[in-house]
């Protein structure tokens, strides 16, 4: 097993982080702004944006089959076991949080034209009830993703300033491939 | 503004208030029609339905042309997918419900087309504003009524439907697509 990233996984990590938290953060605004043009932006690019994380998931999840990470660094096994329960729940909210956002537009009745280029197809028809539902499920999503990825960065930290192991520093630069 | 100009000002509210009163009897078998604005903000189309409408149509199979529709619509029953949005098309810079509840169009004149089709022309009111409007309709029968299938574009300039500062991102033309089911031979 490797003992490093590839450059790939590195760029496709940081690329989403930024996506993503840049997401988490419209999404905690944009719902309490008034109605205004400003308001329709931010809801479109927060859309985009998800639209985006959901392609680039499926990216991320072709390249982790077919290059293998780097093997976890000596740590107790509580530990290893919650980084790897971490990890699979960011994934899984990555490929989760934009679909139930998508059915939440559609339900509310606004389509996705991504980047207002692409029309998106419709998951779902109109449908107050359902939209009410995936509001929901979108915002608890999106706050069970913001809490672990505290978790997440909590842990890197702790990696790097107290046990002063490479689990931070190893995706901050990267092998060749 | 004094009494008497404010008076002459509700004018057209009292015209409207009159197209109102003519299809108060409506014949327009509501449940089962529909009126559909089709605005585009962002390049998204949003379909957004008038929850409350009435009107009556007067049709006569064998003689078109004398065909006569007066149809009245409840501005603040137009549904835009979240309460907070709808809410906001209520407000003085777009619809002004308060002052201007309906909206209406009432035919003028009908020219007959193709079997099943004419053009209806007539005056469309919406918040105080008047315009001449000529709409293309198909008529289908449907069971023991006719169904009266049409579409026009409008734009939200010319009746003052939302403050400027929106152009950049909302379409200034809106679709309203309609479909009324009236019993009858």
């Amino acid at each position: 097993m490797p003992n490093q990233y590839t450059r790939t996984a590195v760029a496709l990590h940081w690329t989403v982080s930024a996506l993503v938290i840049t997401a988490l953060a419209m999404g905690w605004i944009m719902t309490d702004l008034v109605v205004s043009p400003l308001k329709l932006r931010v809801y479109s690019w927060h859309k985009w944006i998800g639209v985006t994380v959901l392609a680039l998931f499926f990216v991320r999840g072709l390249w982790r089959l077919t290059h293998a990470a780097p093997a976890p660094l000596p740590m107790p096994a509580w530990q290893r076991l919650s980084a790897a329960a971490v990890h699979g729940l960011l994934y899984a909210l990555m490929l989760v949080q934009p679909i139930t956002g998508w059915i939440y537009s559609n339900a509310s009745g606004y389509p996705i034209v991504y980047l207002k280029l692409i029309p998106l197809p419709n998951l779902v028809g109109k449908d107050k009830a359902l939209a009410a539902s995936f509001e929901e499920i979108h915002g608890a999503g999106g706050a069970l993703l913001a809490a672990l990825i505290g978790l997440h960065v909590l842990a890197a930290l702790k990696h790097h300033f107290f046990d002063r192991d490479d689990t931070l520093r190893r995706m901050l630069r990267w092998r060749a491939g | 503004m004094n009494k008497f100009a404010s008076r002459w000002l509700q004018l057209p509210a009292c015209i409207a208030a009159a197209a109102v009163a003519l299809a108060a009897d409506s014949n327009i078998g509501v449940t089962q029609s529909n009126i559909i604005a089709t605005f585009r903000q962002e390049n998204v189309s949003v379909d957004a339905p008038f929850r409350k409408f009435s009107g009556t149509i007067v049709y006569d199979a064998a003689k078109p042309g004398t065909t006569s529709a007066v149809i009245a619509v409840d501005m603040a029953s137009l549904d835009i997918g979240d309460d907070e949005t709808s809410a906001e098309v209520r407000k003085p810079a777009w619809f002004d419900s308060a002052h201007y509840p309906q909206a209406t169009f009432q035919s003028t004149a009908i020219k007959p087309g193709a079997a099943g089709h004419f053009d209806a022309a007539g005056t469309l009111t919406i918040k105080g504003r008047v315009q001449n409007i000529t709409v293309p309709i198909a008529v289908q029968r449907v069971g023991n009524a006719n169904a009266f299938d049409g579409s026009f574009d409008l734009s939200r300039k010319i009746f003052g439907i939302g403050d400027p500062a929106w152009d950049d991102v909302l379409d200034d033309k809106v679709r309203v697509r309609f479909h009324f089911l009236v019993a009858g031979p």
